[in-house]
């Protein structure tokens, strides 16, 4: 298997000669999915929360349905970006299509569904212990919010760490959205499906282990940072 | 302590009143036709077998939970109130934390809660443990943070659910010293307990529940000299009643 061998020769000397395209590459890559993350963590943790609060007519519809939208197919959520952005589209004027930011668009779409629904959960099951000393202490449920995920901090960062997962793992949105154009809108895996389909498979390995390194360092640090805090709150 | 015992003490809490109080769930009445009203700032113990709806008239008469019948009335301004639970609920945060945040709840201005949180502390035996998560304390140690968040709200009147049921001889000690504080600082007082002794310590006036039903609301003496009801009889006897 002297490809294989090649492969992890070919990731250890881009990774060692700092390749400036593959440094490219890597930087579009977090930055997307990293504002993906964020922008969704950011509407996503209330909106979870206030569905875990508040009980209203047609809220089982919706809990089941941003559940089925955590398995929200990556080339259908860039097919509706796609339509969205396009020219013709309703946003069209924006000129989103095929830049980072249209990348970043469909990958909060795909990551806010999971964040949702998983803190949603979260935030239900710490309600009913809290509920009562909370209503106690006079707090309406839109001041239960902060504290609630505040309070679920260590499980809710597990969440958003799924939520990162799933960003930088797809292809198909960012494929459709972005386009892959070298330097401009090419990331890690969208490098990856175009050497491997050249034929350049020590090339696309080579990022691929990039990409397993990359996505394990930022969860190694998630974990290091949870662990201290979980040793410092009992 | 003594200046957060002169902030609030206007001379007189507003009357209480629980009329034609009942609540039923899934159509099986846990507590029906309860009318009583709670004056002055005495000490009210709820005495009554286990399911005799004491945690439930503390949650009716508090408003956690609205009643299915009757009403739960103040005649006058609703008063400042606070509840200590069975299980005290505490945040995942440190001892101080907890504390700083209820005063953040209650409009405390930011500069001050420090100090009178650790004033809380230190007043409920807690002040070395001000930066331990509150989750790691022990039982007695949560309920007595429990106590002092309570404190810190300067409630006039105090909701006791069975504070003292899971704890130890020094730890129920603590909570029935905090209690007669409360009560010192003028502050009304409906505790519920199943220990007969805890309340012959501590009652002033007894309500005496026996399925969802009220029995008894009359002065501790006489209650425990010469209960008006059988039931309440054979509760004091030791009997098993339900």
């Amino acid at each position: 298997m002297p490809q294989h061998d090649s492969a992890f020769a070919t990731a250890l000397a881009l990774i060692l000669d700092l390749d400036p395209t593959l440094l490219g590459i890597v930087v579009l890559s977090l930055q997307v999915s990293l504002s993906a993350v964020l922008i969704a963590a950011l509407l996503a943790l209330p909106l979870g929360a206030a569905l875990a609060l508040w009980r209203f007519p047609g809220r089982g519809v919706l809990v089941v349905a941003l559940n089925a939208l955590m398995g929200l197919p990556p080339v259908v959520a860039g097919l509706a970006v796609y339509l969205l952005l396009s020219r013709a589209g309703p946003l069209g004027e924006l000129g989103l299509l095929f830049t980072p930011g249209a990348m970043v668009v469909a990958q909060v779409l795909l990551v806010l569904p999971i964040i949702a629904a998983l803190t949603r959960q979260q935030v239900e099951e710490l309600h009913l212990e809290y509920r009562e000393q909370l209503r106690s202490l006079g707090l309406s449920r839109l001041r239960m919010i902060p504290t609630l995920l505040w309070d679920a901090r260590l499980g809710l960062m597990t969440v958003v760490l799924a939520g990162f997962g799933r960003a930088s793992a797809e292809v198909g949105a960012v494929m459709i959205v972005g386009g892959n154009i070298d330097g401009v809108t090419r990331v890690m895996t969208t490098a990856i499906v175009l050497e491997t389909s050249k034929g350049n498979l020590p090339l696309a390995l080579g990022l691929g282990i990039v990409l397993l390194g990359l996505v394990g360092l930022v969860n190694a640090a998630a974990h290091l940072v949870g662990e201290t805090a979980r040793r410092r709150l009992g | 302590m003594n200046d957060m015992l002169q902030v609030h003490t206007p001379a007189s809490i507003a009357p209480l009143e629980l009329d034609g109080l009942g609540f039923t769930h899934r159509g099986q009445p846990l507590l029906s036709d309860l009318s009583l009203r709670l004056d002055g700032c005495r000490r009210t113990l709820v005495l009554g077998p286990n399911g005799a709806g004491k945690s439930l008239l503390m949650r009716l008469a508090h408003g956690l939970l609205p009643p299915t019948h009757g009403r739960v009335r103040w005649q006058g301004e609703v008063p400042r109130q606070a509840m200590v639970f069975q299980r005290p609920v505490l945040l995942k945060r440190s001892a101080l934390a907890n504390l700083t945040y209820a005063l953040a709840v209650h409009g405390t201005p930011r500069l001050r809660r420090r100090t009178l949180a650790r004033q809380a502390l230190e007043r409920f035996g807690l002040g070395a443990l001000a930066h331990r998560p509150a989750r790691v304390l022990s039982g007695g140690e949560q309920q007595r943070l429990a106590l002092a968040r309570a404190w810190l709200l300067e409630p006039r009147m105090l909701f006791l659910d069975e504070p003292t049921s899971a704890l130890d001889p020094a730890a129920i000690k603590a909570v029935e010293d905090a209690v007669t504080d409360f009560h010192w600082r003028g502050t009304r007082i409906l505790m519920s307990t199943h220990d007969l002794h805890q309340a012959r310590r501590l009652a002033d006036e007894v309500i005496f529940l026996c399925g969802g039903r009220l029995l008894e609301h009359s002065p501790a003496e006489r209650f425990f000299t010469a209960p008006a009801t059988p039931q309440a009889a054979a509760f004091l006897r030791g009997e098993l009643v339900w």
